[in-house]
């Protein structure tokens, strides 16, 4: 099976090409990337006027599978991706039961070798059940393949415990992904704390809870030269503190959600549950230093913390809803309406926030476009404006804080593992 | 006389305009006069069904809203879900959509979460008026409060009034902050400072945590009801302690403007937030927000109900 990609604008960052090139893609693999290639193939895509960039890793997604299949399924999950332009997933292990042992990882690898549309990797427990008592057994859960551990959703509160865990994880070479919150100081919140949650009556979730904590599993992660990883960033103070921690040498890296860079608390007013997720959209002023923080380096990555969540959960009164939003479909197009359009990135910026930085992060072996790597690559319209409806999510979710939104750039076709994976009806 | 009323909801005072504000108060002055008459009542609403939705304890504004449906000529039913139908698994939404398939008209809808009654009005086509959600919004509340002072001083700009209480809190408060500064009033909190929520300044108000300095230029004081009962965060002091340090006596009164006005909201703690004397005193003007709230809500009713009919629908969600 060969399939070649004619005359598109292609970024590899890793190459460092940002020009008018062709592809070549033998069964699985990239296997030529030049200048006018002559070859029979296939299936030749013209993509004049396209760009052509490497798969993205998306490092923060809830798959939910095992447990809560009424929200998502890995089927649902990754053929949502594939319409985003995700080609490699890190699933998050709070599911029912949660990945915190080996018999749980061997169940997730069954259901996806049974049901993957995209390449699912799999990150596990830094403790049983999650519940931050007791820490996993990182070594076996490392043979098992696992690439990362985190208790995402929750922070691990005690000191005691994510110090051993992150020297267990140095000593295993596997990276540990911290959700940073301390719940004394978040207790009860639904949305940032201030104004907006003063004009609301709504309990606010205080910036401290997160740059605390921030705060805290750098000291650890110094002391036991370990690699961490902040998921979601949300506030100024947490991105001046890694920038701090990145200039001492800490091994630490760091990723934001398009709704964290895109969005600010103000989208909460009239309640809208789909604005409601934690990290809470903080302030105007946090923006401006999360798109900083991505155009200076400090912000390694972006990723979508997908939380697909039903109606019955999202569709109540606002404190009662829960957290999340979905963001697999949107990601791509949001990130470059916000940040390439805008000027603040470049494409090949953005290759390296999308693909390859999360894939260096996860020691995988994706995110580039040269020859022999695993061909993932994307064509997309970059200047394709759509609006996000509800009726066109693949996602079993909808819990979008885009809809209704107009966004430029749009997948045509996301090729995965070699194979035309996804191809939009309305373009191409 | 200000232009129509287009809304088909009383949600809140926030996104209210002047104009609107003025439109609520000149029709509940006309209709202050329906409550004087031997035959109380008028055939506005005539026709039209009434629900009120408490999912929270309430007499007063339950009683209030019933009693001026009623004068409207409107049918009234109360449901009071103080149980709760959340915990036999009905969802707000479902409980809206299945009174509007009654055929019901207006539903007033009290809830102890802020945003019901907005999420609830944007899944029905029955006009909703929020009697109070979580700490958001009370907007009758609100506009009584601002109907009875107008009626007192004349006039709402240039006013200083300060409300004094668990402003973190209190839905009150925060009507009574949009409707009195879009209106010209300048406003005051005082509380503890644990009891003022953050950045409120940017409400438009000042804050102080001084009683003195909150009376000291007011026309009027509107004290808000402490909420000992609810005290989940351990956040009151002692309820004795306010007393001395935020309560409204005669000795911090005789401070004071002379002539300024008393409010509250009820019902009444005496001898924690405001002493008895003051409450029964000349300056107190409790007993008349109470039959204002009539005049108010008659004219909120009637605005919602009026412009609904006006309204093409679509499908609401």
């Amino acid at each position: 099976m060969k399939i070649l990609i004619k005359n598109g604008h292609v970024i590899d960052p890793v190459n460092n090409i940002d020009g008018i090139y062709d592809i070549l893609v033998e069964n699985d693999k990239i296997s030529e990337v030049a200048k006018n290639i002559t070859t029979s193939a296939d299936n030749i895509i013209d993509a004049a006027d396209k760009i052509v960039m490497p798969g993205i890793v998306d490092m923060h997604v809830h798959l939910r599978e095992p447990g809560r299949e009424d929200k998502e399924t890995i089927t649902t999950g990754t053929m949502a991706a594939l319409r985003g332009g995700v080609t490699s997933i890190l699933a998050m292990p709070n599911t029912q039961p949660a990945i915190d042992c080996a018999e749980n990882v061997e169940l997730l690898k069954s259901i996806i070798n049974k049901t993957a549309k995209a390449n699912v990797f799999i990150c596990a427990a830094i403790t049983k059940e999650r519940l931050g008592k007791e820490l996993t057994d990182i070594l076996k859960l490392k043979r098992e393949g696992i690439v990362a551990i985190s208790d995402d959703g929750s922070s691990v509160d005690n000191d005691e415990l994510m110090l051993p865990a992150l020297q267990k994880a140095k000593e295993q070479d596997i990276l540990v992904i911290s959700h940073c919150e301390d719940k004394l100081l978040s207790a009860g919140g639904a949305v940032n704390l201030g104004i907006i949650s003063t004009r609301l009556g709504l309990r606010g979730i205080a910036r401290e809870s997160e740059y605390k904590r921030v705060e805290r599993d750098l000291k650890l992660a110094e002391k036991a030269k370990a690699r961490l990883h902040i998921a979601h960033v949300s506030c100024k103070e947490s991105v001046e503190l890694i920038a701090k921690a990145k200039k001492k040498g800490i091994k630490v890296t760091a990723e934001v959600t398009p709704h964290h860079f895109s969005l600010n608390e103000e989208a909460v007013l009239g309640f809208d549950t789909n604005m409601k997720m934690n990290p809470p959209l903080r302030n105007k002023d946090d923006l401006a230093a999360l798109k900083e923080g991505l155009k200076n380096g400090i912000i390694d990555a972006i990723a979508s913390d997908h939380a697909p969540h039903t109606e019955n959960e999202k569709e109540i009164e606002f404190e009662r809803a829960e957290f999340g939003v979905i963001g697999l479909e949107t990601e791509l197009a949001v990130s470059i309406t916000e940040l390439v359009k805008t000027g603040l990135l470049d494409w090949l910026d953005l290759a390296k926030k999308l693909c390859l930085n999360p894939a260096r992060i996860l020691g995988i072996n994706k995110g580039t476009l040269g020859a022999g790597c695993d061909a993932d690559i994307l064509v997309v319209s970059p200047d394709k404006e759509w609006v996000v409806q509800k009726a066109e999510f693949v996602s079993k979710s909808k819990n979008s804080a885009f809809l209704g939104k107009k966004l430029t750039g749009a997948v045509e076709y996301t090729i995965c593992n070699g194979r035309t994976a996804y191809k939009n009806p309305d373009l191409g | 006389m200000p232009g129509a009323w287009t809304r088909k909801d009383l949600l809140g005072l926030e996104d209210l305009s002047k104009e609107e504000l003025e439109l609520i108060l000149a029709t509940a002055e006309s209709f202050k006069e329906v409550s004087t008459r031997e035959i109380k009542k008028v055939p506005a609403l005539r026709g039209k069904t009434v629900v009120n939705l408490f999912y929270e304890p309430s007499t007063r504004t339950r009683v209030s809203f019933e009693i001026a449906a009623k004068r409207l000529s409107a049918d009234v039913i109360n449901i009071a879900s103080e149980t709760s139908s959340v915990r036999k698994g009905e969802t707000l939404i479902d409980t809206g959509r299945n009174i509007e398939a009654l055929k019901v008209d207006i539903i007033v809808v009290r809830h102890n979460y802020s945003g019901a009654a907005v999420m609830l009005a944007r899944h029905v086509r029955a006009s909703v008026i929020n009697a109070g959600d979580g700490w958001h919004e009370h907007p009758t509340q609100a506009l009584l409060d601002v109907f009875t002072l107008k009626e007192k001083l004349g006039r709402i700009a240039g006013l200083n009034v300060s409300i004094v209480g668990d402003i973190a809190h209190s839905r009150v408060a925060r009507s009574n902050i949009w409707g009195l500064t879009k209106l010209g009033a300048h406003v005051t909190v005082c509380a503890p400072q644990m009891l003022i929520p953050p950045a409120i300044e940017q409400m438009g108000v000042k804050v102080t945590n001084d009683i003195d300095e909150a009376l000291r230029n007011a026309d009027a004081v509107n004290v808000l009801r402490m909420q000992f009962e609810r005290d989940e965060e351990n956040a009151f002091p002692k309820q004795l302690e306010y007393f001395k340090n935020f309560g409204i006596t005669k000795e911090r009164l005789e401070k004071a403007k002379k002539d300024i006005i008393v409010m509250h909201p009820g019902p009444l703690n005496r001898g924690i937030e405001i002493s008895s004397e003051i409450a029964d005193g000349a300056n107190s003007v409790i007993l008349e927000q109470v039959t204002n709230g009539i005049a108010v809500r008659m004219a909120a009713l009637f605005l919602v109900a009026q412009a609904n009919e006006n309204i093409t629908h679509e499908d609401t969600d």
